[in-house]
Order: structure tokens, then C-alpha cells, then sequence
């Protein structure tokens, strides 16, 4: 469990904050600064001095964001080991970069609670002080539990046990050839294993780049503003933005082409949509707002279903509710500065909802949240791909792509399959971090129900 | 009860291949050992096939000897077909395999074990451990004699509670021609062991004059044989070929019709069975598509006309097994000189052991083969070495040898069964051994000869050129590290033949050893003393430079471990003190008990949090004290 290789994590909470922490603990802390982080100015960092500069990303030396750096020395410091603090601008993103520019500069993403191990095993910490960041290293796993049991569900943890399906019965045929040379096995397929890898290659390729260039990061994920007429979603749009850029009145249907603006929710690039009203009309310019607005409909990550509170639900309401139905939800009951006249119970179940009024920005913040936990923790992904949106992830299914490179190299030139296997098990270790470990039972299993053996 | 007038160190029951190492581990190590069987005259029966080794037994059998352990001598002595599986895979897994005579084996070892100083041989079945209050003291034994002992190692293979079935009809006995073990598991249970029941089967044996050989394939063994022990200069008996043979439709279609009687399919067998050793039945009923099923006709001994048909094992009733077996081509006229038959038995599920094999439950109670859940004489065997030698060093009042995952097969095959348990037979595959690169049959000694004259079970003959091999290897590995090629015109041609036209003069013949295209064997050409080296040095050598990457990966994997597998949980630790565990998890943990943090983090649903929280419990000072746990 302890090893003295070096490590790196986000220390502050995700996506709070006006500035992120990023710290690396380990031998080759100093070595991570030199490649992250660029002083201002003349000579290396001191320990425990301060200093101003930028972080920049290691191969290619983009500049990431200015911040501050911080090198503190062994023994001197939280771990007992040499540690690097980057402070750079806070939201999610930006920190997420900042962290992989220390994992490719050589860092291994921590494990929960792997600081405090090392600062306890160091002898830096005392019983007392372990045992209540023990409670902390649990509440973080419960949180990680809840999130894994949420991804789980989720259409990446889908995708990743496909994978590892695949790799399983790959490795199985592998290994049944190498302890069974005896049986009368179908002929040696390495065309099938070669096909499995190559397949699982593929979908472990669309994964990464989903986080190199996912429309997430380019674009932020899609929030279309949907509600009948005048219901308030141009100046809805207006308060989260804070400037005037849709027309505003009070005729039903004067909003007819669709808005986009990008706002920034504690660092997350979220695109709200504002559409034409839904509804039926005549007119000609309107027709042509409501066929772009059902587009955008398709397209959007979530759905802002926009009710007005101070009326009660209406045939209108119930028909677009219709519409979105399938799409993710968040429900906005507008004009709570009214006395409120709608039913909740007509409502729909199961779906977060949140009162605000455009008019007077309350409930604004708790909207924000709500989209914001919505990203963060039931990873929303966007419509025809699934997305990586986290490092740790990313750091995995690049490891996984690894093995399978080296695997697809050693196999082309025809290595013994004892060491094909090795890359095969590393590739299914990393997908586990995720989806749960590959026993060697669980191979011996799917020999077992694939092949006849027996002597 | 008459009180016998010895009182032993080491009893071990049972005189299988678990019981047989168990026993000359200990007296090997000084300890006045005694060993009580059923029948005498079955020591070290094989009372399945007549085969030693195979993919990752072979890997157990040269560990044995390593450690100074008898099974590969035994098969080198009287082994009739030698041959090494996986020649064209990497040496890692690669493994022997050897036919043995059947009868010779046993009485050579039987004559092994009597030739024993400290050991005695006593016929007798054991009814029951003799207990003084929890203190284990002795075993009780079926004819009225009470034998006392300092520690007991229980190797009842498949004898307790021993039930045979033949179709619908079923009888006690502990092997075709034995006694059950009766009583011995009713009491275990009683202790608070947890019992269950395993099954197993065996083929028919046939009559050799009844089939038409010259219908069959033959496969010859290797030539010249390759013995198993490190020890044995070469392979004296006569060697003798097997034959293969296949099953057809119409054997399918009998099977078939005999399923209605069979034990396994009607209920009567509650045993669960082996996946990787199923019954023909079992086989036709899994996988109808397959066209036919392979068999080897394995020699029984030279001087003897009975067969082994291997995988055709059979629990259905001798009216299907006799058109079963005529059914195969060549075996037309075939006779059935024992029938084919499943046998089910009492195990002790083996999480309720320490690594040492000692029970958790009585102390100088150890538990090796069968009775632990596994299958298989090499497994056995290996498992009988472990807890013979933990016996003895209990009796000397020393710490336990545990073998590491990453040192040997016995040493994965040991955690797994204590940390997972079995719900089936176990058997070994290379596959369990997640360090399988490091752990091959060709440095078995590099890796155990050192603990085994440790104990006193290699003796310093053996050992001197053992150290000598390894100077050798050593020597070899700085020779060519540090011969430079000189570029003659022959060496040039060499390597413009091989494609390595990019090779400097300078080169070092372990830099052009590193290139795939070349072999040991090809450093002739750029050196006359390579010429001369040993061939098991050469090997070594050559092995490190080619797996040297995977080896180093390996050993990081080794090194990141290490601290997990060193640290050791105290018998008697209180989880539900430990602050922060779940209660799944401090469940999990009271049940499993187990003796490393390493084997904590492999027991099912252990997770890496769980095992942070006792890890830091386990570092700390005050909680130690707290606890009473000396430092």
C-alpha cells in the first residue's frame, strides 16, 4: 500500500472556491515543479517560499492558467516528503488541467486518503489526528461509493463492462491455450483474441478523446430553456447572464430565433438555450423559431422545463412536458415573487425542481447547483457519445489503451502468450479501478463455460 | 482406550501423497514422527491417474524438491513416460509431465518412508482427535489404541465419510477397495469446524489385451526423458507410449441414455464436483455441438495389462459404461477390470486456516490435501510438505514458514485457499499466479533451495552444487556483459544474415543476447566458451535477458506489495475496535481472520479504504497498547 513513488491530487473540493490546490507529494515533487510550473523571473524555487508564475501543461508547454507555487521540502512538510502546492484559478476544469499536467510531468493520482497514510506512516501525525482524518478518508469513500453505485447504472460504467467483457474472454482464451496444452481445444484463435482487442481498443479510443476534445470542454454541456410563452426563459437567461441580450416583453412569442449564451457555473462551461416558445402559431418567423427550437430539443443535455408558478398548469404546460419527455429534467417553477397558484402535485415525479424568480434573482444560486450537480455527479454526457469528465477516469483509460498498445505490438510479432496475458491483466486492473476487479477466477470461470476440459 | 507407551512429535494421519510428505518433513527435520494410515499397503496409491505434473503441477512437484521434499524423486525413479508441455511457449510455462508406474511408485516410496530415521508406520483408522480440554493431545484410533502427540497433521483425502457411487447404487468406502474414515469429521464438526462435501470421480480401468492399439495415435514421451528432481542425473526405467482415442456419436448417444440412472443428475450426489475434471456425462450434457471427446490410454505400469482411459470418468451404472467404453473406436472388444466411479467425501473448508496450515480453532492441528478442498497428488503433496514442516518447527518452538504469492505456486495455492476457501475442488493454474513469470519450474531451486537447507531438508551435498550453479550463473551473466563482438568477417555475415546489420562493433554479447532474432545457442558463433556452458546455466541466463523486462515489472509489482504482505494482524485482533471499518467489512474481517494485510485485501469485498483504516490501527503505537498487543 505504501510506496514512495510520488502522488498528486486535487486538495480542494471540486468546484468550489475561488482558487483550486493542487498538491504532489513524493521524491519527484521538485522534478513536477520544473516541468508545471514556470517562475517569473530568474532561479529555481526555494523551499517554502512562495512564488508567482505559470502552469503550463508539460509536453507541449501551454499555458494552463497563472498561480502560485509553493515547494516544501522533506522533512517539512504535511507528508514528511517533499511537497509541491500549485495554486491556480478554482472550477472544475481548470483544475482537473492542472492535475494532469502533474500526472503526465510523472505524478500517480493519489488514492483517497493516500496523503494522510504517508503523513501518519512518516510519524508526521499522531493517532488522534489519524483517527478523525480516518472519518474524513470514509466519508470521502462513501461519497465515491454513491458516485460509483451512480455511475454504475450509468451508460460509462456500461461501456466499460462491454470492454471488459471483451478483454475477459480475450484473456480466457489466452490462458485456456497456456494451462490446458493438452486439451483438444477449437484451433487457436488469435484472429477472435485480435478482433476482441481491437474492438475494445476502439471504444476505449472514443472514451479518451471524449476528454481530450469532448463537446464537453469545447462547448459545455447543452441546457436548453423550454416553457410556453412567456413564461420568463428570456429573462431567465438574462439574470444568469447579467446582460440584456434577448428582447424582452410581455406579448407571447416575441423570442423567435434561438439564444445560446455560455455561462460559467463554478467553472463548468454550461451553453443555456433559449428558444422560441413552443406553441402553435401562424406566424410564418415564429414556425421557423419552433422547428429550430424542437432541434435544439434533440440536441440539448438537459432540459430547463419552465413553468410559471403564479398560474396553474395548463393543456400547453402538459403537452411540452410531452415533448421533453426521455430528456434530462430539471424543473423551474418562474415568478415565485407571485403567490403561487400551481399545483406541485402536476409536477413532474422524480425530477428536480427549483423556484426562482427571474425578477427579483432569487433561487438563482440553488439553479446553479442543481445544474452544476447534475454534471458533476450523474455525469451527464452528451447525446452521441459517452464522455470522460474527469481525470482520474481519463487516467485510466489512457493506461488501459497502453496495454492494449503494447499487447497489439507483442502479439504482431508473435510473443508467447504467458506475456500477451501480462498486458491484458494490466489493461483489465486499470478498467477495474472503475468497474471492479478481474479475479482469476472470474477467467477461469469463462474457460470453464467456453471449453470443454477435462482430463 | 489403551494409552500408547510413545508420545510422538509429530502424528500425521493418512499416508497419501499429502501424509508421505508431511511425514518425512518432519522426521527429516528430527521430530520422532508417527504415520497412521488405513491400509499399509496403499501408501501413495494413485488412486486416480497414473500421472504426475501438468501445466502448474509440474511447477508444484519441482517446488517440493526444491524445499527437499520426496514427489520428484518418487516419479523420476519410477516414471515410464517423461514429457515437458508448452516447448513452444516461454519457459514460464512450461512444465513436465510424467506416466508413472503405478504400483513401483508406491512401493518405492513406502520403502522411502521406512528407511526413515524418526519415522514409524502404523496401521490404524483414526477416529478421533484425543483432546484435553481444547489442548489437543493425541488421536484416538478405531482398534482401542490412543497414540499421544505433540501436533497432528489430518490428510484424510477422500476417506472420511468416503461414499461411491456406481449409477444408482452406492456404498462406504474411502477408495474402491478401502474403508471409509468414520467418526473423525462428525467430531471436527462438533470442535466447530465448518464441514462440507466435495465429489470426485475416476474412470474405468480396462484391459490392455482388449484393445486394438494399432487403431490408436501414439504419443511417445520426450527422448531423452527429462526427470523432475534437480537432483536426478537421468531417467532409468523403460518408457512406454500412450494412446489417444476419441468418442464418437454413438458413445454420446448411450451416455445419453443412461442419464435417467445417473447419480449425478438424479440428485443423489449433494458433492460438488470439479469443472476442469468433469465426468463424461458431464461433458456430453454441457457441450452437446462437440462431435467427440478426446481420451489418452495411459499405461498403468510396465508389468501390468490395465489402462488408464483419462477424461472418461463415469458415475453411471456398469450397464452404460461397458457399450460406453466399446462404443470407442480400437476399444471394441474392450474389458472392464474396475469399474469407473464417483466418491464423495467430508472437506473443512480452509479459510479456517492460518497460512502455516494450522487451524485457527485448535492449535497443533494442521490440515493438508484434500481435506482442505483441493484435488490432485501435487497439490497434495505440496500442502503435506508445508504442514509437516510447520508441525516440526512448532515442535521446535520457531516461527512458521509461509511461502509468498511471489515465491511459489505452494504459496499461492496456500493463500488462496485460506484467504478465498473453496467451494470446489481446487486445482492449481498458472493463471491464479499473478507473479508467473518468476515462478517456473527451471528456478524452482533458484528460489527455494536456500529455505530448504534451511530446514534441514537439503542436505549439504545437494546444497554445495546448488551454491555452485548459482556462481556459475553469476559468472556466466558478467562474462558476456562484458565480451565485446570484434566484428570478424564471419560475424558480420552472421548478422547480415539475420537481419542485424545495425549491431556496432563493441557490442556486448548480453546487448546482442537482448535482440529477439537471437538465441544462446547462436553466441557460438562470436564466442568459443559459450560453447562450454552448462545447459541449466545457459538457461537462467538466458531467461533473465530475454524476460528481463517483464521480470523487472514483475518485481515492481513484488516491491509495491511488499508492505501489505509483511504486515502482519495479531491472532486475536478486535475489528470492532477499529474506528471508520463497515460493518460489512469488520464482518467480513472477524469471520476470515486473516494473518496479513495482503491476504485481507484479497478477500472478497476488502476494499482499499478498509484496508487504509486497519492499516493505520495496525501502525499505531497507542492503539496498540490500548489493546494490550505487545510491540
Amino acid at each position: 500500500m505504501y510506496v514512495d513513488d510520488t502522488i498528486a491530487a486535487i486538495a480542494t473540493p471540486v468546484g468550489c472556491g475561488g482558487i483550486g490546490i493542487i498538491r504532489v507529494s513524493g521524491s519527484d515533487a521538485s522534478k513536477i515543479a520544473e516541468r508545471v510550473f514556470i517562475k517569473k523571473g530568474n532561479g529555481g524555487l526555494e523551499s517554502h517560499r512562495f512564488y508567482y508564475g505559470h502552469i503550463v501543461e508539460p509536453v507541449a508547454g501551454l499555458l494552463i492558467d497563472e498561480g502560485m507555487a509553493v515547494l516544501m521540502l522533506a522533512p517539512r512538510s504535511y507528508t514528511r516528503e517533499d511537497v509541491l502546492e500549485l495554486h491556480c484559478h478554482g472550477g472544475f476544469l481548470l483544475v482537473q488541467q492542472v492535475l494532469d499536467a502533474c500526472l503526465r510531468a510523472g505524478a500517480r493520482l493519489s488514492e483517497p486518503g493516500e496523503f494522510t497514510r504517508r503523513a501518519f506512516l512518516n510519524g508526521r501525525i499522531d493517532l488522534c489526528q489519524a483517527e478523525s482524518i480516518i472519518d474524513l478518508i470514509n466519508s470521502r469513500t462513501e461519497m465515491s461509493l454513491s458516485f460509483a453505485q451512480s455511475q454504475r447504472e450509468g451508460a460509462l460504467s456500461a461501456r466499460l463492462g462491454f470492454i471488459t467483457a471483451s478483454l475477459r474472454n480475450a484473456l480466457a482464451l489466452i490462458e485456456a491455450f497456456i494451462d490446458f496444452p493438452e486439451e483438444d481445444l477449437d484451433s487457436a484463435s488469435l484472429g477472435r483474441i485480435d478482433f476482441l482487442v481491437a474492438q475494445s481498443r476502439e471504444a476505449l479510443t472514443v472514451l479518451r478523446n471524449s476528454f481530450d476534445h469532448g463537446k464537453v470542454i469545447r462547448e459545455g454541456i447543452s441546457v436548453l430553456m423550454a416553457g410556453k410563452p412567456n413564461v420568463g426563459k428570456s429573462s431567465l437567461l438574462n439574470a444568469l447572464t447579467l446582460e440584456q441580450r434577448a428582447i424582452v416583453s410581455h406579448i407571447p412569442g416575441t423570442t423567435r430565433d434561438v439564444i445560446e449564451e455560455i455561462i460559467n457555473i463554478d467553472g463548468l462551461p454550461v451553453r443555456i438555450i433559449d428558444s422560441a416558445g413552443i406553441r402553435h402559431s401562424q406566424d410564418e418567423i415564429e414556425q421557423e423559431g419552433i422547428r429550430r427550437a424542437l432541434e435544439q430539443l434533440v440536441l440539448a443535455d438537459l432540459v430547463l422545463f419552465m413553468v410559471d408558478g403564479s398560474r396553474p398548469i395548463d393543456s400547453q404546460d402538459c403537452s411540452l412536458l410531452t415533448a421533453i419527455s426521455g430528456k434530462r429534467i430539471i424543473t423551474v417553477v418562474n415568478k415565485c415573487d407571485l403567490p403561487l397558484l400551481l399545483d406541485e402535485k402536476e409536477l413532474p415525479d422524480g425530477v428536480p425542481t427549483v423556484h426562482i424568480s427571474s425578477k427579483n434573482g432569487s433561487g438563482l444560486s440553488q439553479l446553479r447547483s442543481a445544474i452544476f450537480k447534475i454534471f458533476v455527479n450523474e455525469q451527464v454526457t452528451s447525446q452521441d457519445h459517452i464522455a470522460i469528465t474527469t481525470v482520474r477516469h481519463k487516467d485510466i483509460v489512457v493506461r488501459a489503451i497502453e496495454c492494449l498498445d503494447r499487447f497489439s505490438g507483442q502479439m504482431g510479432v508473435g510473443v508467447s502468450g504467458e506475456l500477451l496475458a501480462i498486458d491484458l491483466r494490466e489493461c483489465l486492473a486499470a478498467i477495474g479501478e472503475i468497474t471492479g476487479e478481474t479475479t482469476p477466477d472470474a477467467i477461469l470461470d469463462i474457460i470453464f463455460s467456453s471449453f470443454c476440459i477435462g482430463k | 482406550m489403551h494409552s500408547y507407551e510413545t508420545a510422538y512429535d509429530v502424528i500425521v494421519v493418512g499416508a497419501g501423497h499429502a501424509g508421505c510428505e508431511a511425514a518425512l518433513a518432519a522426521a527429516r527435520m528430527g521430530c520422532s514422527t508417527l504415520m497412521l494410515t488405513i491400509n499399509l499397503d496403499a501408501i501413495a496409491l494413485m488412486s486416480c491417474n497414473p500421472a504426475i505434473g501438468g501445466l502448474a503441477k509440474g511447477h508444484l512437484v519441482k517446488e517440493i524438491d526444491a524445499l527437499g521434499g520426496e514427489m520428484a524423486k518418487n516419479i523420476d525413479a519410477t516414471g515410464i513416460q517423461f514429457r515437458v508441455l508448452n516447448t513452444r511457449k516461454g519457459p514460464a510455462v512450461r512444465a513436465s509431465r510424467a506416466q508413472a508406474d503405478k504400483q513401483l511408485y508406491r512401493l518405492r516410496m513406502k520403502s522411502v518412508l521406512e528407511q526413515q530415521d524418526n519415522l514409524f508406520l502404523k496401521q490404524g483408522e483414526v477416529t478421533g482427535l484425543y483432546l484435553e480440554g481444547n489442548e489437543l493431545k493425541g488421536v484416538d484410533t478405531r482398534s482401542g489404541i490412543r497414540f499421544k502427540g505433540r501436533t497432528v497433521v489430518l490428510t484424510t483425502g477422500t476417506f472420511m465419510r468416503g461414499l461411491i457411487h456406481i449409477g444408482l447404487t452406492n456404498y462406504p468406502g474411502g477408495r474402491a477397495g478401502d474403508l471409509p474414515s468414520v467418526g473423525l469429521s462428525d467430531q471436527l464438526r462438533t470442535l466447530g469446524f465448518e464441514v462440507g462435501r466435495l465429489k470426485t470421480g475416476t474412470p474405468a480401468r480396462l484391459d490392455g489385451r482388449t484393445i486394438d492399439f494399432t487403431r490408436l495415435e501414439v504419443q511417445h514421451g520426450d527422448s531423452p526423458p527429462a526427470p523432475f528432481s534437480f537432483s536426478t542425473d537421468r531417467i532409468t526405467l523403460r518408457q512406454v507410449p500412450c494412446h489417444i482415442a476419441y468418442t464418437n456419436h454413438r458413445s454420446h448417444e448411450i451416455i445419453r441414455s443412461g442419464l435417467d440412472r445417473s447419480p449425478l443428475y438424479s440428485g443423489i450426489i449433494e458433492g460438488v464436483g470439479p469443472r476442469y475434471c468433469p465426468s463424461i456425462e458431464d461433458k456430453v450434457v454441457r457441450f452437446p455441438d462437440k462431435e467427440r471427446h478426446q481420451t489418452f490410454i495411459e499405461p498403468e505400469g510396465l508389468e501390468t495389462v490395465e489402462v488408464y482411459p483419462s477424461g472418461l470418468s463415469t458415475s453411471l451404472p456398469i450397464d452404460i459404461q461397458i457399450p460406453f467404453y466399446r462404443s470407442i473406436e480400437g476399444l471394441e472388444r474392450v474389458e472392464i477390470m474396475r469399474p469407473a466411479y464417483a466418491i464423495e467425501y467430508d472437506y473443512v473448508d480452509p479459510i479456517q486456516l492460518h497460512s502455516s496450515l494450522e487451524t485457527k480453532l485448535i492449535r497443533n492441528l494442521y490440515h493438508a490435501g484434500q481435506i482442505n478442498g483441493t484435488s490432485g497428488y501435487e497439490e497434495a503433496a505440496g500442502q503435506g510438505l508445508m504442514a509437516g514442516i510447520n508441525a516440526a518447527l512448532r515442535v521446535r518452538g520457531k516461527e512458521p514458514l509461509v511461502l509468498g504469492r511471489s515465491e511459489a505456486y505452494i504459496g499461492v495455492m496456500i493463500d488462496d485457499l485460506v484467504t478465498l476457501g473453496t467451494k470446489e475442488p481446487y486445482r492449481m493454474f498458472t493463471s491464479r499466479a499473478e507473479y508467473r513469470l518468476l515462478l517456473r519450474e527451471d528456478n524452482a531451486d533458484l528460489r527455494l533451495r536456500e529455505k530448504g537447507h534451511a530446514l534441514g531438508l537439503v542436505c549439504e551435498e545437494l546444497y554445495r552444487g546448488f551454491q555452485f550453479k548459482q556462481e556459475m550463473i553469476l559468472s556466466e551473466q558478467k562474462r558476456i556483459a562484458t565480451t565485446r563482438l570484434s566484428m570478424s568477417d564471419q560475424e558480420v555475415a552472421f548478422l547480415e544474415g539475420h537481419q542485424l546489420s545495425d549491431i556496432q562493433k563493441g557490442t556486448s554479447l548480453e546487448q546482442l543476447l537482448r535482440r529477439p532474432e537471437i538465441t544462446y545457442a547462436d553466441l557460438a558463433i562470436f564466442d568459443d566458451v559459450s560453447r562450454e556452458t552448462r545447459p541449466d546455466v545457459l538457461e537462467q541466463v538466458e531467461i533473465q535477458i530475454k524476460y528481463q523486462g517483464y521480470i523487472e515489472r514483475q518485481l515492481e509489482q513484488i516491491y509495491r506489495a511488499r508492505n501489505l504482505e509483511d504486515a502482519r494482524l495479531p491472532e486475536d485482533l478486535d475489528y470492532s475496535c477499529i474506528t471508520g471499518l463497515t460493518s460489512e467489512v469488520r464482518e467480513k474481517l472477524t469471520k476470515f481472520r486473516p494473518d496479513t494485510l495482503g491476504q485481507a485485501s484479497r478477500i472478497p469485498g476488502i476494499t482499499p479504504a478498509a484496508i487504509s483504516v486497519v492499516s493505520i490501527a495496525l501502525r499505531s503505537t497507542a492503539w496498540k497498547t490500548k489493546n494490550g498487543i505487545e510491540q
